[in-house]
């Protein structure tokens, strides 16, 4: 039991938890991975010992203190907790999680509040190749080099569009890969144009610049990977120039050799919890007000969930979320002056976050170069050539009848790979799915839940 | 050339040995099973339900599935999340994983 | 998949039809179900008559788009859990064969030949070899376009357009009028709306339910499998939450575990303790589930009437409105059936099935 179960130890929750310990509220933390920090501050296995983690991390110091402030705060962080759905009940909320690694075993906590700050995850547009062995997740390959210090080849073309290919890139080339070439669909005459907004950003992105040249990697902007080549595992890419609309310029495409690729379109809130507790979700994300409060009463959300803009930002809106919850859970009205410099940060923030995202825009034209045979739907291998007969035969014009014709987003990731992809060939916009089971449940989890409810009811 | 392990200046607990379809491969403590197979080249362990395509690590962060692994007789496991321990037995995937 | 169905026979029948629907092919109760194609289920009458005329169709349509709509002929097996259940399951069979339904009483050790992951110690069962599946978006789908229908998806009927002595002449919708002299309300658990907007009263209300799809797996269930008690479910009229185990595979690997039925409105709220229900009686049926993943559920509205019979032909009320919908959670079995039947009522030939009993106007007379 705790007053507030913040879901995710990112920035966001671990910020939140923070803020609100300090007025003495209860706080659990909740999250799926085996060490505090996020995706963002992905820390290396411990087993690992590794002396010089930040070599692998931007924004150190920030981690140091967040990591610093956890063990006199209270804070309880409940690591291996993978949780699936999160219960309103009559008191308050049950967070329902499958302990991990197996994810076999359930574990429940019990809070009055909730705060979820579920982070996002990558966001890929197919191209024919991308299932191949040696294609990976911009954030993929940062992942596993962050966690695991592994690196996934040695010859690398780190590919797509947004401010998470630079870093990516860098950290490979400074862990002993060759990067083949760093492939950038966004014009940098964008960036210069959202200039004004990105001011904070720009200094970091000079930064990664200097180790690029460092690193002596080749930077092509304008420019998209058109296909991966390998037979069972990649052998290289076609890179192509893009025109003015973000159409591949015919006759500028070239093979670059690499056994991996790095590619990414941005990245994506992870919904699915607030959507099934009923909160509203405005686009893609979930909608809250001054406070981080959702429209669910007891609930607030926080960072990438909210929007996608960042670590800073999630540190920002959980600490407004951390301050509001501990005002709110003791039944008094929060005091804004409280939090006035994270609001004005969050203010300044989410505006280069937008700047960022209309910058980064994925090539306008990038289903043009998916053939009708190459597969959109990883899980269930539906191909394009499908999604498009089911448009164009069937009738579908979204998403769901898309995947009810065709099972696109049925497998096992439920379409958050997909569905980018699907809603681009259908030319819908894409909406969030409804997936009630955030990760899959073992039956017999349910079935003994169903047990242990209707035995409490009848004695 | 520096690896990612001198550039953590990481200094690990001796290497184990699990095995990948019965051969012996070398991993390290907290290394999943998705960084053990990396760090030996490996970059596919599963072949898909229905054109039989192999599959490996995509997301990294155990949101895509496509990195599934049978670890110790359990099938479906994600090889991105799944940390290994001595003697684990790691077998490559075929179709639904529980399949003969 | 009513609409659907309705519009292949009635344009097979020489009409030229427009098929209307407000959100997209298979959006609303369709697009939730299971597929079933089911005799199992049901006591001799008139729905068992449509049941099994609906399935000598869909097995029709199958020599024609077959694997399209993943239509597959693997027969139901009825499970009971007691003796005595076992010799209630086995007179209700008796009946059933009696009105024309192949169903073979199978002893304790031959249920595990035909069905070898049961949970053991079961006393008996029946197999119904004529239940069938298809998958139900498909189905729809494939229907509607090869009935060269023209498809306004979309397009949300807002008024029935009448001659001054009350007849059809067309209806009005959000994107123009439609003008025809007859409109047939396949608007399953939503005809209740259209049918007021005609000006008559035909009760139609939603019965929820959820159903939980389990990971991709290898042919382990092989037929549909339920509890006897599934039926007494069915013909229940309690509002209250019944559920009972009905677990199949599917020709793409996850296996589906229905039933829930729940009279709450149309409320689409997640119900956490609805699922656990479905789980706790489907892993009761089949142990091995327990292990097993469930990746996904959802939720649909079926189109309930009080006496469980659906609303099949012309309305008395409105010459030129013509109803079918109402099939409760057999709309998409009963599908081919009724197509057929509005198709001969439209074309004014006798139908092969006394409507009698479906007559639209039935609850009217109650009433009065």
């Amino acid at each position: 039991m705790a007053d507030l179960a913040v879901i995710g130890a990112g920035p966001a929750g671990l910020a939140a938890a923070l803020a609100a310990a300090a007025q003495g509220v209860t706080v659990a933390v909740v999250d799926s991975a085996t060490e505090a920090g996020g995706q963002f501050y992905r820390q290396p296995a411990s087993g690992l010992r590794a002396r010089r983690p930040q070599a692998l991390h931007h924004q150190w110091r920030t981690w140091e203190r967040l990591r610093d402030a956890l063990p006199g705060s209270g804070v309880r962080i409940l690591t291996d907790h993978h949780v699936w759905s999160v219960e309103r009940d009559s008191d308050g909320f049950t967070v329902h999680a499958l302990l991990g690694p197996e994810q076999h075993e359930p574990v429940a906590v019990h809070a009055d509040a909730v705060l979820l700050a579920t982070g996002g995850y990558e966001r890929v547009l197919p191209f024919p190749g991308w299932t191949l062995p040696g294609v990976v997740t911009a954030g993929g390959a940062q992942a596993m080099l962050k966690a695991g210090l592994v690196v996934p080849g040695r010859k690398a073309v780190v590919a797509g569009t947004g401010p998470l290919l630079l870093p990516v890139a860098t950290g490979l080339a400074a862990a002993g890969v060759e990067i083949a070439a760093l492939v950038e669909a966004a014009d940098p005459k964008d960036l210069v144009r959202h200039g004004r907004a990105l001011a904070g950003k720009l200094p970091e992105g000079a930064g990664y610049a200097a180790r690029l040249l460092r690193h002596r990697v080749r930077l092509l902007s304008r420019h998209t990977v058109v296909r991966a080549h390998g037979d069972e595992r990649l052998t290289g890419v076609t890179v192509a120039a893009l025109d003015t609309d973000g159409r591949v310029r015919p006759g500028t495409e070239r093979y670059v050799p690499c056994d991996t690729l790095a590619v990414g379109h941005g990245m994506l809130p992870h919904t699915d919890l607030a959507e099934t507790l009923g909160c509203r979700l405005d686009g893609m994300t979930v909608a809250v007000d001054d406070e981080q409060r959702t429209d669910v009463p007891g609930v607030w959300a926080a960072g990438e969930s909210t929007g996608i803009g960042g670590a800073g930002l999630a540190l920002a809106e959980g600490h407004i979320a951390g301050r509001s919850i501990a005002a709110r859970l003791n039944g008094t009205e929060p005091d804004p002056v409280q939090w006035a410099a994270a609001a004005k940060s969050r203010t300044k923030l989410r505006k280069s976050a937008a700047a960022l995202d209309a910058a980064y825009p994925p090539p306008a034209h990038w289903s043009e170069q998916v053939t009708d045979d190459t597969v959109v739907c990883r899980c269930e291998e539906v191909t394009a050539g499908a999604v498009r007969d089911a448009v164009d035969e069937l009738g579908a014009g979204d998403v769901r009848t898309v995947k009810l014709l065709t099972r696109a987003g049925m497998g096992w990731c439920q379409g958050r790979m997909c569905g980018p992809a699907v809603a681009g060939l259908a030319g819908c916009e894409l909406t969030p799915s409804r997936r009630p089971f955030a990760r899959p449940v073992p039956l017999g989890v349910l079935a003994r839940q169903h047990h242990i409810a209707t035995e409490e009811g009848t004695s | 050339m520096r690896t990612p392990l001198e550039l953590a200046d990481a200094h690990p607990g001796p290497a184990f040995t699990v095995t990948l379809d019965g051969r012996e491969i070398e991993a390290l403590p907290g290394q999943t099973v998705a960084a053990a197979l990396w760090a030996v080249g490996v970059t596919s362990w599963r072949s898909t339900r229905g054109e039989g395509r192999p599959r490996g690590v995509f997301c990294g962060i155990g949101v895509c599935f496509d990195c599934l692994v049978t670890v110790n007789d359990r099938p479906n496991q994600r090889a991105c999340l799944v940390p290994l321990h001595p003697g684990d037995a790691i077998r490559t995937q075929e179709g639904t994983g529980h399949d003969g | 998949m009513v609409g659907a169905a309705c519009a292949l026979y009635a344009a097979r029948a020489g009409l030229d039809v427009i098929l209307v629907d407000r959100g997209p092919v298979a959006g609303g109760t369709t697009g939730a179900g299971e597929g079933n194609i089911l005799v199992s289920d049901k006591e001799p009458g008139p729905e068992l008559d449509l049941a099994l005329l609906s399935g000598r169709l869909w097995g029709e349509l199958a020599q024609e788009f077959g694997a399209a709509v993943e239509y597959e002929a693997k027969g139901g097996v009825v499970v009971a859990s007691s003796p005595g259940g076992l010799a209630a399951l086995e007179r209700f069979a008796d009946g059933q064969r009696a009105a024309g339904v192949v169903a073979e009483p199978v002893a304790g050790d031959a249920l595990y030949d035909l069905e070898p992951h049961l949970a053991p110690g079961l006393p008996g069962a029946v197999h119904y070899p004529q239940d069938c599946q298809v998958m139900p978006a498909l189905a729809a789908a494939h229907l509607a376009r090869a009935s060269g229908a023209r498809l306004f998806t979309g397009r949300t009927v807002t008024d029935v357009l009448r001659t001054q002595d009350g007849a059809v002449r067309g209806v009005r919708t959000d994107k123009g009028d439609i003008h025809t002299p007859a409109l047939v309300n396949a608007a399953g658990t939503w005809g209740g709306e259209l049918a007021a907007l005609a000006g008559v009263r035909l009760p139609v209300l939603p019965r929820r339910g959820f159903v939980l799809v389990t990971e991709p797996l290898p042919r382990l269930v092989r037929h549909k499998v339920y509890a006897a008690d599934y039926v007494a479910d069915v013909a229940s009229d309690s509002a209250a939450l019944q559920t009972s185990p009905v677990v199949e595979g599917t020709a793409a690997g996850p296996i589906l575990i229905g039933s829930s039925r729940e009279r709450v409105g149309f409320d689409r709220t997640f119900s956490l303790p609805v699922v656990r229900a479905l789980a706790a009686s489907a892993t009761r049926l089949f142990p091995f589930l327990s292990d097993v993943h469930a990746m996904r559920a959802y939720l649909g509205f079926r189109p309930y009437m009080p006496d469980h019979l659906p609303a099949i032909g012309p309305d008395p009320r409105v010459p030129g409105l013509y109803h079918a919908c109402g099939h409760e959670g057999a709309g998409i079995g009963l599908a081919t059936g009724t197509g057929h039947l509005i198709a001969q009522a439209l074309t004014a030939k006798t139908p092969d099935l006394d409507l009698t009993p479906l007559r639209p106007d039935r609850f009217a007379e109650e009433a009065a």
